[in-house]
């Protein structure tokens, strides 16, 4: 029952490479119909843990479903309904794009050849490829090759699409086209895993988030959930920084911080109006009072650490 | 109603006429791979050197023949030189010297290129890992893979055979044929013998294939492959070749490529050409077996 109500669940699930943990017993769950955007800095094992449900790669150790199916053992019989794309597009650049698919519609035993041309055609569609169908790959632009391996994703009615940084290395609006396919698939209730190392590239589609650092899944839950994992800070503009900082500490308000005519602290489950009138009664002048959230930017960068590569 | 079937459609389709459409799609799968190989055009100007060179063997053989007949001088050394001294007597002669000739280099680079780039030419250009999301099946991918390999092995070989055949219908003349045990045979029986060294010589390179594909299976550099093959190839020829190293010869896997010439002689010796096949059938077997092993075992990380 829980399984079925899962698109992608783990358990345990590790990997290691010559004695290093690339995944370090990761649980996840993955609501079907949901668009689950799987975040984390460059290496710090998503792409591991994607080859590793696709059945590219083994486990170490641990376990994991796709759509109720365990893999990698179950992988050939699930994977015709899994639509996936995996570090970058790959293709033969010999080929044209209708060539392309066709080698890969060819490969799966379970499409049949006569309705071949039907799917390659609606799938190139679909990516607004139809007119470059004739051209060879190699002489693709970035954005092409990247939409043409949605394409090949979408080849077959699938229940599941898992996108591996799919918009690594495009222009803006590259990325916005991106974006906007993962958003007609999603409507068409089709669940969508995917993973990048920018938040802000999949936070406007994303109904739930796993963050990775170092090969451990660091938080897991839908947007709103992790909104509520971070801390509000009330920051006081007074001149007394010195009172307000007692009526603070009289308050228990964790992580204080003076500034030279502001103090802040962790508003924890204090209510502001209580503090403001704690301030006044005891005397310090209020100049300005504020509550504020962190950005989910910040939250993520709180939970994968200031990486030299979070930012590229 | 139609939305809650959605979903069940692809199993219940795949499962409702399983046996026919099982086949269907490994046939489509296999002609597929074909297509791909035999319409590249590297591998279109492989085989347009394969055409070319039992073509200019014919052609300088027919300038360098004394006028005549008879075989002049003392031929080239080669295990080839038996056939030289028939040729001007006999055109059908033309296609064991050229399968001969071929056998040393030609031929098995053809069959090197093809082999070493079939899993490491998927992996260096990353369609492996889509082949296998597809999913392709890892052994069903493998076995396509071969079966391609042994129908460009038999392609190749037997390129050389009938254009070497036409060749030397045309420059030399043609009659009965006399073996290298002095019978004479009709040219019917002689063009048989064609046909069964042709098949013999595509056994041996759907061996070589075999390795090729096995090697293939450690890299994802289609040319680190091919080189390995090759090299394994000449250190092969070039062992069978040293007097002190007679005792492992028979081992070799080029050892008995050019026994096919028994199959010239009357009566056929059976128990040589049996050698043979059994040691094709064994590096096949057994390089087979290691693709195999690896390719399930291993991950996939191009």
């Amino acid at each position: 029952m829980a399984a079925e109500a899962l698109a992608i669940s783990s358990e345990g699930l590790t990997k290691r490479f010559r004695g290093q943990l690339a995944v370090d017993h990761i649980d996840l769950a993955v609501p079907r119909g949901a668009v689950y955007g799987f975040l984390g800095p460059n290496g710090s094992g998503k792409t591991t843990t994607i080859r590793m449900l696709l059945g590219l790669a083994y486990p170490t150790s641990g376990t994991a479903e796709l759509l109720g199916v365990p893999v990698p053992d179950g992988a050939v019989s699930v994977l015709s309904r899994v639509g996936s794309l995996v570090e970058g597009p790959a293709f033969y650049p010999y080929l044209s794009g209708w060539d392309n698919l066709a080698r890969y519609d060819a490969a799966d035993r379970s499409a049949s050849s006569k309705s071949a041309a039907a799917r390659i055609g609606q799938a190139l569609e679909r990516v607004g490829l139809t007119a470059a169908a004739k051209k060879r790959y190699r002489n693709y632009s970035l954005g092409m090759k990247q939409r043409l391996a949605i394409a090949a994703g979408l080849l077959r009615p699938r229940e599941l699409i898992i996108l591996d940084e799919p918009t690594n290395g495009l222009d803006p609006q590259g990325t916005r086209e991106v974006r906007a396919l993962i958003r007609q698939i999603a409507a068409e209730g089709i669940t969508v895993f995917v993973s990048s190392h920018l938040l802000a590239e999949v936070e406007q589609v994303c109904s739930h988030v796993g963050v990775m650092r170092v090969g451990k899944l660091v938080f897991q839950g839908s947007l709103p959930e992790l909104r509520h994992t971070g801390a509000a800070r009330i920051t006081v503009a007074t001149a007394d920084v010195a009172a307000a900082a007692k009526v603070f500490g009289k308050l228990g308000l964790a992580d204080p911080a003076q500034g030279e005519d502001t103090i802040t602290a962790e508003l924890g489950d204090a209510e502001p109006e209580v503090i403001c009138a704690e301030l006044v009664h005891a005397g310090v002048g209020v100049r300005g009072l504020s509550v504020e959230s962190p950005s989910l930017e910040d939250l993520f960068v709180g939970l994968t650490g200031e990486g030299f590569d979070v930012d590229h | 109603m139609s939305t809650i079937s959605r979903a069940e459609v692809p199993a219940a389709a795949t499962d409702g006429r399983e046996p026919a459409a099982h086949v269907r799609g490994n046939l489509r799968f296999f002609l597929n791979e074909l297509r791909l190989v035999f319409f590249r055009r590297r591998n279109q100007l492989l085989l347009a050197v394969v055409v070319l060179f039992p073509l200019l063997i014919g052609i300088g053989l027919k300038l360098a023949a004394p006028h005549g007949g008879g075989g002049g001088g003392g031929g080239p050394a080669s295990g080839g030189a038996a056939f030289f001294n028939q040729l001007a007597g006999n055109g059908v002669f033309l296609t064991f010297i050229a399968l001969s000739l071929l056998l040393i280099l030609v031929l098995p680079v053809v069959i090197a290129v093809i082999s070493g780039d079939s899993v490491a030419g998927e992996a260096g250009y990353g369609t492996l890992r889509y082949l296998l999301t597809v999913p392709a099946g890892r052994t069903r991918l493998l076995a396509v893979k071969y079966l391609t390999i042994v129908v460009w092995a038999v392609t190749a070989t037997v390129i050389v055979s009938a254009v070497a055949l036409v060749v030397g219908v045309i420059l030399f003349p043609v009659g009965p044929v006399t073996l290298l045990s002095g019978t004479t045979v009709s040219l019917g029986a002689g063009l048989v013998r064609v046909l069964l060294v042709t098949l013999y010589v595509c056994a041996a390179m759907a061996a070589l294939g075999a390795i090729g594909l096995a090697v293939s299976t450690f890299t994802e550099h289609s040319i680190g492959a091919i080189a390995a093959v090759m090299i394994l190839v000449v250190a092969s020829e070039v062992v069978d070749q040293i007097p002190q190293f007679a005792s492992v010869a028979p081992y070799l896997p080029t050892h008995w490529w050019n026994s096919f010439d028994s199959l010239l002689r009357t009566p056929v010796d059976t128990t040589t050409l049996w050698h043979g096949l059994l040691s094709f059938g064994v590096y096949a077997a057994l390089f087979c077996a290691i693709a195999w092993a690896r390719f399930t075992s291993g991950d996939v990380t191009s």
